[in-house]
């Protein structure tokens, strides 16, 4: 079995916290992985660690066998690491087409030329009127993301996301703040995606990781408590506890 | 083609500009003039990093100053023939200086940006702030080049074919260098290097995970900036003649900011406007009091409080459109 992602013995301190106590897992090629946990368990600590936004205390990253533990965001990036932020986080001013033509052209590369006219890009504009009208956004090209709704703005995440051709993508809650129907439809579009690429999917809505995840690891104080499958994790007693919160009551 | 009726408008009145000077009798209008494209070059360099890149830099006089001051050191070199540092040879060939002026401010803003760019916020301001004072007193401490003085230029630099001697005729080369300055800039905010920069300015994490190392594209327009303002400030010292310590005081930094504010932020044509609107004012309310900086601060505080992104932006709303 390959894996595209591999941590071993992944450290994090805040002080006196142990926000990442000693994290092992792994990805494997293909697989939807969800990480769950309850609240204060560390999980958008290890991502940020993962998208090297954090550099870790101690252990290793592998992304598809090379170690990139000390590498800076933008370079994992381009060794095939995407990500989408939970608080969503875009270009305001611009356009939802200007949003995805400047990440698919930030991949692209020529990003220090100075003579050349970014509207003239055909290849890039192709591409991002390809990535637009195989989502949900594509009758809000032309709308300032400043006035997309919260819903559309998660789309808009995942488009950009995958404009930048990720091999695995770390969904941070994907799901957050979206009504029901939003939520089926992100549900739907993450299952298109199923095989093109891996991914790491942190979310809190229950339902979602169990129509999506291949397997799931429950995080909880820092520490991976076990990985399975949806219903090894639905039936284990340790979830049930860390969920209930029985340890502080 | 009606994106082109501004441009064309402001290249007509500018080119017009010593022959109205003329026929009103008033030579100060052509000067006014000239010192309106000078700055406007300044404060659209500045408005590069500032207004498209969203870099608050408090030091961009310094660029400005370095330019005038490799047209000074190189014409009193030229004029007592001693080389510098006993290598090169002096010069009063405009294009030779304008070249070396925009290379050595290239220089300074890589040096000064490469420091100042690992800061952010309040920091980044201080420190830019900070170094551009410490160049302003390097030349202050230069008694070799005149110190506080300056350097007095005699003549501005030659250019072959031209009477430089004429100052009717120095206005037209400042006029050229300024629009092809424009269209270069044109050519830069439209590039990809400029979609790469606007998106630094609004969102910069976005940007790294986009897989943009925002560092050096901040660096890139840092220097480029830096440039823009030598070849403003080295125009300069040709057409006063003189250069000093001024031109590069932090006050003049200041300036550039309000020009820039004042015309309108990131937009292509708000520095031009904005330094018309501050040197024309400068001029007439001077005229009427020593006060005058009173009168400009109300005035900047209308346009700050009461019209969303400067003279464009009321411009833009009066038409009642998005920009």
């Amino acid at each position: 079995m390959t894996e595209i992602l591999r941590i071993e013995n992944l450290q994090k301190r805040f002080g006196g916290l142990v926000a990442t106590d000693n994290v092992s897992l792994d990805v494997h090629t293909g697989e939807i992985h969800a990480l769950i946990g309850p609240n204060g368990a560390g999980k958008s600590t290890l991502i940020n660690q993962l998208c090297g936004e954090l550099r870790q205390d101690a252990g290793v990253i592998h992304l598809a066998g090379r170690d990139i533990s000390h590498m800076p965001a933008p370079e994992r990036v381009d060794l095939g690491l995407g990500r989408t932020f939970q608080v969503t986080s875009l270009l305001e001013d611009f356009t939802v087409a200007e949003n995805v033509g400047l990440a698919v052209q930030a991949r692209d590369g020529g990003n220090f030329r100075i003579f050349d006219r970014v509207t003239g890009r055909t290849s890039v504009w192709e591409e991002t009127g390809h990535l637009l009208s195989g989502s949900l956004l594509n009758d809000r090209r032309d709308a300032r993301v400043a006035d997309l709704s919260h819903g559309e703005k998660k789309q808009l995440e995942l488009v950009m996301a995958l404009a930048t051709q990720p091999r695995l993508l770390l969904l941070d809650e994907p799901m957050a703040g979206l009504g029901h129907l939003e939520s089926q439809q992100m549900i739907d579009t993450l299952n298109g995606l199923r095989g093109e690429m891996s991914m790491l999917l942190v979310e809190h809505d229950m339902e979602a990781v169990f129509a999506l995840a291949d397997r799931i690891s429950v995080l909880v104080y820092g520490q991976v408590i076990m990985t399975g499958t949806a219903d090894e994790v639905r039936n284990d007693p340790r979830v049930r506890e860390a969920y209930l919160g029985t340890e502080d009551a | 083609m009606r994106k082109l009726i501004l441009p064309i408008l402001l290249i007509a009145i500018f080119a017009l500009m010593p022959l109205i000077a003329d026929m009103v009798g008033k030579n100060a209008l052509m000067t006014l003039s000239a010192r309106i494209l000078m700055y406007a070059m300044a404060a659209a360099s500045l408005n590069l990093i500032l207004g498209y890149g969203g870099m608050v830099s408090f030091g961009h006089a310094a660029y400005f100053g370095v330019g005038a001051y490799v047209v000074g050191i190189l014409y009193s070199h030229w004029m007592s023939e001693v080389p510098i540092f006993g290598l090169f040879p002096g010069s009063n060939q405009l294009f030779v200086t304008l070249p070396i002026a925009m290379v050595m401010s290239g220089l300074a803003a890589l040096v000064i940006g490469a420091l100042s760019l690992r800061t952010g916020g309040v920091q980044f301001i201080m420190i830019t702030l900070a170094f551009a004072q410490m160049i302003f007193f390097l030349f202050v401490s230069l008694t070799a080049y005149g110190g506080e003085d300056g350097i007095i230029i005699r003549r501005a630099n030659e250019v072959p074919g031209l009477n430089m001697r004429d100052k009717t005729t120095v206005y037209y080369v400042i006029l050229v260098v300024a629009v092809l300055y424009f269209a270069w800039m044109w050519r830069v905010v439209h590039s990809s290097f400029g979609q790469v920069l606007k998106g630094i300015r609004q969102n910069e994490r976005r940007m790294e995970a986009m897989g943009i190392a925002t560092y050096r594209y901040k660096l890139y327009a840092f220097v480029l900036a830096g440039m823009g303002a030598g070849l403003a400030g080295a125009l300069m010292a040709n057409f006063l003649r003189f250069t000093s310590p001024d031109m590069m005081h932090w006050t003049k930094s200041g300036e550039m900011i309000i020009m820039v504010i004042l015309g309108g932020l990131g937009t292509f044509f708000g520095p031009i406007l904005g330094a018309a609107a501050f040197l024309i004012l400068e001029f007439y309310l001077a005229s009427w009091t020593e006060h005058w900086q009173l009168g400009l601060g109300l005035i900047l505080l209308v346009v700050v409080l009461f019209t969303k992104g400067g003279i464009i932006g009321a411009i833009a709303r009066l038409k009642g459109g998005r920009e």
